[in-house]
This record gives C-alpha cells, sequence and structure tokens, in this order.
C-alpha cells in the first residue's frame, strides 16, 4: 500500500512535469488551427479549430521578407542544407582530428586536444566579428558555405570521438598492422565501423545545432534568399496565426529526427554495447 | 644460417628501460621455440620486435635470409595471435579470418577456399557467419589462430594465447596448438610463463630472466641440466628445493648432513638444489623431513615438511604411501641428482 502511494506520488510530479512542457506547445498548435479573427476576440485556444489546411498551406507558400522573396520553404529547405552541411562536415572533421590526436605520435597531444576542447569556452558571439570579416574578405557572404563552415568545427564531438578511441585496444591495431591495413584503411575498416553509433548520433546533435543557429545567418546573410527557419520566426509578418502555424512547422525537423534515430542517439552518446 | 636469426638483439625504452640485452637466438625452420620466464622479463617484448610491434634499439633480426629491421610490419609476412586474441569485433568470423587475405589483393575464390580450409581445420566452420562477441573463449582462440594459418605465414608468433582459457579448456588447446604445428609445419614461437606449457609444447626452450637468455635448450636438457639457480628454480613443478652450504676439500655441507667426494673443484658458499621428485625415503638417510601437510594427486603426493633448521622443503612420492601429517621422514637423494650452485653468482658449479 505504502509502496502504490509512493509510486503515484512520483508518477503525479513526473506528469505535471509533462504538463508544463507540453501544454503550451499544445495550446499554439491548437491556436494555429483556428481564424485570426477568433485568436484576437478570445485569446489562446485549447481546442482545436478548422483552418488547419488553409493556414498552414498559406504559411508555406507565402512569399514574405521585405522584398517578398522568400516563402516558408525555401526556408526549410536552406535550413535542411545549412543542418546537414553542418552535421556532416562537423562529424568528419572531428572524426579525423581524434584520429590524428590518438594515432599518430603529435607531440603534445593531449595538449593540443585541450585546446581544441577550451574553444567551447569561446562562443560563436565572442568571434562573430573576426569571423564575419574572414567570411566577407573571401566573398562567401550569402552562401551556403558560408553558412555552414564557420561553425563546423565541434570540440564535444572531437571529444566524445578521441575518448572513445582510446578505449579501443591496442592489440586491435597491431593485429590490422600484421594483416597489412594501413593507417587509411585501419581508419576506414575499423574505427568508422566501430564507432557507427556515435556517428549517427553525433550526426544528430550537430544537426540539431545546425538547424538551431540564429545568430550566424542572420549577420552572414543579407539576400532572403537564404534566409534559414529560425531567422524567419523574427522576421515573419502576418497574422498571428501564421505565426503560431509557422513555429510548429519549425519544430517539426528536428523532433523527426530525433524520433526516427532515436535508438542510435541514446546508444552513441552512453555508449553501452 | 638459420631461419630466424636474432643477433645481439636491444631494446631499450625511450625512458631508459632496457627490456632485453644483446640477445643472440637462431630458430631453424619449421621449430616450436618457446619464450618463458617471469612476467616482466622482456619476452614478449621480443617476441613483437620479430613481429615488427616495437622498434629495434641495436642488433639485427634475419628471417628467411632477409634482413628485416626495418620492414613494416604487414611486409614481413608473419602472424600473431595476441592473449586477447584481438579479434574484429564488428567482422563476422568469415572476415575475420579474410580480412588479412584482401589487404594482400588475392581473388575472392581463393580467399573463400582458403578460409573454408582453414575453418576446417579448426573445427570452426559452423560460426562462420558469427560475430566473435557471440563466441566462447576457446572458440575465439580458434578463431585468433585461423586468422594467423589462413595466410601462410613465415613464422607464427604466440603471445600467452591461453592465459585467458580455463584450465581445462587451456590443456586441451595446449595440445591443439601442438598437433597443428606440427601438421602445418610452420615455424612458430610461443611466449608464456607458465612452464608447464612451456615443457610441453617446446622443440627448444629459450629460460628468458631480466631480458636475458638464462638457457636455451630442449625441454629435457633444462629440466635435467639447469644452468643457473634461476632456470633451475623456473623449470619443474612443484619447485625444486634450495638449502644454503659450504664446500671444502669436494666435501659439501649443509645444515644436518654432509655429501663427500662432490663432483666439483669450487670452494666457498654454495646453493643446493635438490628436486622433490628426485628423493627417495631409506634407512641410511641423508635428510630428516618433519611433515607439516601432504597434498594427495592421486597419482602422486606432495609432502611439505620442514627440515631440522626450520627450512621448507618439499618431497613428492608415488600416491599408493600413506603418509600421515606430523610424521618423521628419512630421505635420501636418488642416484645423487643434486644440483649445487654458487651463491654470488648463482651459476651451476658440479
Amino acid at each position: 500500500m505504502t509502496r502504490f502511494i509512493t509510486s503515484s506520488f512520483s508518477h503525479l510530479i513526473l506528469l505535471i512535469g509533462i504538463l508544463i512542457m507540453v501544454v503550451p506547445v499544445w495550446m499554439i498548435f491548437a491556436s494555429s488551427t483556428h481564424t485570426s479573427s477568433m485568436i484576437n476576440m478570445n485569446g489562446l485556444q485549447m481546442f482545436l479549430g478548422d483552418s488547419f489546411y488553409e493556414n498552414y498551406l498559406r504559411v508555406l507558400l507565402y512569399q514574405g521578407g521585405f522584398f517578398k522573396e522568400i516563402t516558408a520553404f525555401k526556408m526549410f529547405f536552406n535550413s535542411f542544407i545549412m543542418a546537414t552541411g553542418v552535421a556532416i562536415l562537423s562529424v568528419v572533421t572531428s572524426l579525423m582530428a581524434a584520429y590524428a590526436l590518438v594515432y599518430y605520435r603529435i607531440k603534445y597531444a593531449t595538449l593540443l586536444f585541450w585546446i581544441i576542447f577550451i574553444t567551447i569556452l569561446v562562443p560563436l558571439e565572442l568571434r562573430i566579428f573576426p569571423t564575419y570579416s574572414v567570411m566577407a574578405e573571401l566573398n562567401l557572404v550569402n552562401s551556403y558555405f558560408g553558412l555552414i563552415v564557420p561553425i563546423s568545427a565541434s570540440a564535444i564531438a572531437t571529444l566524445f570521438f578521441r575518448q572513445f578511441y582510446k578505449t579501443v585496444p591496442d592489440e586491435l591495431l597491431e593485429s590490422a598492422k600484421l594483416d597489412g591495413a594501413n593507417t587509411w584503411r585501419f581508419f576506414v575498416d575499423f574505427l568508422i565501423p566501430l564507432s557507427k553509433t556515435m556517428i549517427v548520433a553525433m550526426l544528430i546533435f550537430m544537426f540539431v545545432f545546425g538547424y538551431n543557429q540564429y545568430l550566424w545567418p542572420l549577420l552572414v546573410t543579407t539576400s532572403e534568399q537564404y534566409w534559414t527557419v529560425v531567422m524567419g520566426l523574427k522576421m515573419m509578418s502576418g497574422s498571428i496565426v501564421h505565426r503560431f502555424a509557422f513555429v510548429m512547422m519549425s519544430m517539426v525537423p528536428p523532433i523527426l529526427i530525433i524520433i526516427v534515430l532515436q535508438k542510435y542517439f541514446i546508444k552513441g552518446v552512453f555508449q553501452d554495447k | 644460417m638459420s631461419f630466424l636469426d636474432l643477433k645481439n638483439v636491444t631494446k631499450i625504452y625511450p625512458n631508459g628501460t632496457k627490456a632485453v640485452h644483446e640477445t643472440s637466438l637462431s630458430v631453424d625452420e619449421g621449430e616450436f621455440m618457446v619464450f618463458v620466464g617471469p612476467s616482466g622479463c622482456g619476452k614478449s617484448t621480443l617476441l613483437r620486435m620479430v613481429a615488427g610491434l616495437e622498434d629495434i634499439t641495436e642488433g639485427d633480426i634475419n628471417l628467411d635470409g632477409k634482413l628485416i629491421n626495418e620492414v613494416d610490419p604487414s611486409e614481413r609476412d608473419v602472424a600473431m595471435v595476441f592473449q586477447n586474441y584481438a579479434l574484429y569485433p564488428h567482422m563476422n568470423v568469415y572476415n575475420n579470418l579474410a580480412y588479412g587475405l584482401k589487404n594482400r589483393g588475392i581473388d575472392k575464390e581463393t580467399i573463400e577456399q582458403k578460409v573454408n580450409d582453414a575453418a576446417k581445420l579448426l573445427q570452426i566452420s559452423d560460426y562462420l557467419q558469427r560475430k566473435p562477441s557471440m563466441l566462447s573463449g576457446g572458440q575465439r582462440q580458434r578463431v585468433a589462430m585461423g586468422r594467423a594459418i589462413v595466410r601462410n605465414p613465415k613464422i607464427f608468433l604466440f603471445d600467452e594465447p591461453l592465459s585467458n582459457l580455463d584450465a581445462k579448456l587451456r590443456i586441451q588447446m595446449r595440445l591443439e596448438i601442438k598437433k597443428l604445428q606440427q601438421k602445418v609445419g610452420v615455424t612458430s614461437i610461443f611466449v608464456t610463463h607458465d612452464q608447464v606449457e612451456a615443457m610441453t609444447l617446446a622443440d627448444r626452450l629459450a629460460v628468458i630472466n631480466n631480458g636475458i637468455i638464462e638457457q636455451l635448450g630442449t625441454p629435457i636438457e633444462i629440466y635435467d641440466n639447469p644452468k643457473s639457480l634461476f632456470v633451475a628454480g623456473f623449470i619443474g613443478s612443484p619447485q625444486m628445493n634450495f638449502l644454503d652450504g659450504n664446500i671444502k676439500n669436494k666435501t659439501l655441507s649443509a645444515e644436518g648432513f654432509e655429501i663427500k667426494d662432490i663432483d666439483s673443484d669450487f670452494e666457498g658458499e654454495v646453493k643446493l638444489g635438490i628436486r622433490p621428485e628426485h628423493l627417495s625415503q631409506s634407512e641410511n638417510s641423508l635428510i630428516n623431513l618433519k611433515v607439516d601437510l601432504v597434498e594427495q594427486l592421486g597419482s602422486d603426493n606432495l609432502v611439505y615438511g620442514q627440515l631440522k633448521d626450520k627450512k621448507d622443503f618439499c618431497y613428492r612420492c608415488p600416491g599408493n604411501l600413506t603418509i600421515e601429517k606430523g610424521a618423521d621422514l628419512s630421505l635420501n637423494i636418488e642416484n645423487n641428482k643434486y644440483y649445487i650452485f654458487d651463491k654470488s653468482t648463482g651459476k651451476r658449479v658440479n
């Protein structure tokens, strides 16, 4: 009986937590399915209305921005390119950096690693002007390349891969050497397959990181053609229901990716076998 | 020149530790050589230098008439079985065996042929599609051996491959390794700290201590004729008994007894070594043993006790003799099988 009470109590606390997180999201979603006059008169809604298709379709195809050059659809496309680019590029560079740090006989490899690692303490906002001026000098303002590259060096991913490589037994490398594997083959045939789950986890992590970027895309794009979804949230004009609909849609890609790949994400981050 | 030739090979680690001292050794084609010694004696380092996994500080290693000091491990045509097997965890057994062949650019059909032959030889054909994590210790061991065999290398190197197995499996695999080596006829070097493994597997044995080969010979030579105190103590189970003594005018006097007319001109402090199995009970005794403990192994009894001077002593007798705890035994050395070592240098003097 006491066990029933304690477990009900903890379930109650968890339920309250879930409600606190879910209710605002639900209210935005419910409200986004009404007409704007309804929201303006009666405030936020708890129940679904019947303008779902009308509102969402309008948002996807509406020509927004100051010059009416961008649609929500294009923003999703831009965000997708940027997030995918950041994810792939940062995972590839981190894999290689970690490989070099662990397996090459680099003097002061540990020191080098910590220098890479402390860049975590230097947020993008701190280096945003020099980074911008480099991009401007290279004529990369208003390009996907300029959106992706400056935020694609990830110390976190390097840390994860380095720690993982350190747990790979030396005998594996020695055995592979005797089997005729060179440095490149060992990387491709051993380390990449062995860190598969971690690679997927990092891809998800970096995808969401890239997708959520706000300040950098804001600075490095002046053409509306390169607006991303997160920028668009701020820039989007229109009535309140359309903004709500856009907010809802902006949450879909990261959630989708996490739902589909969550098995790998959990495996990779918590490293069980 | 023999098949594998080590000439004054020395290994000094960057931190200054000298692991191997000017070691010279030759191994004939098809021979099964065992390196045996306590842990940290340099036996594995020596093996890894042959494999190319450790740099050679000084000296030369020749394999099949070719100097291999600077040759990359992958080019040396050696195969190694590691202590923890080092199987590739993400590949199934088939690919574990095939990987080395693929890297050598051998065509698919030949690879399949070779892998299947090796699998049959090692009785692992049923597991070819399994991952190493789904295999038992003994099966993993076989896969590790298969990976070595399939490449048909010039030399097999075994780095304590049996130490992760339980006692029964170890004895079984020991037999299989020996049989396999005889069947395939590949030159092999086997590193172990277990003297029973060493004695049973070896054609020739190198007893290594502190980076030096103390003695090299067939197992029986080494057992019958140890050249130093270390070798005498290391080879043989239970261990040889050692007593302090003194030689004067060809007479050795130890605590409580004397041996006359010994075959040595040495004079001074010595250690007298007597193997537990070279003793027997007799009337005109040399040694008096007070029994503390009897271990009955069935075929033999191991009798532990103390001499007059409280020195621990062991005597091995046939299992059909009943010996009680607390008994006083009179023992004699059979056929004068005793060993005398210089106490200061540890060298044999008789």
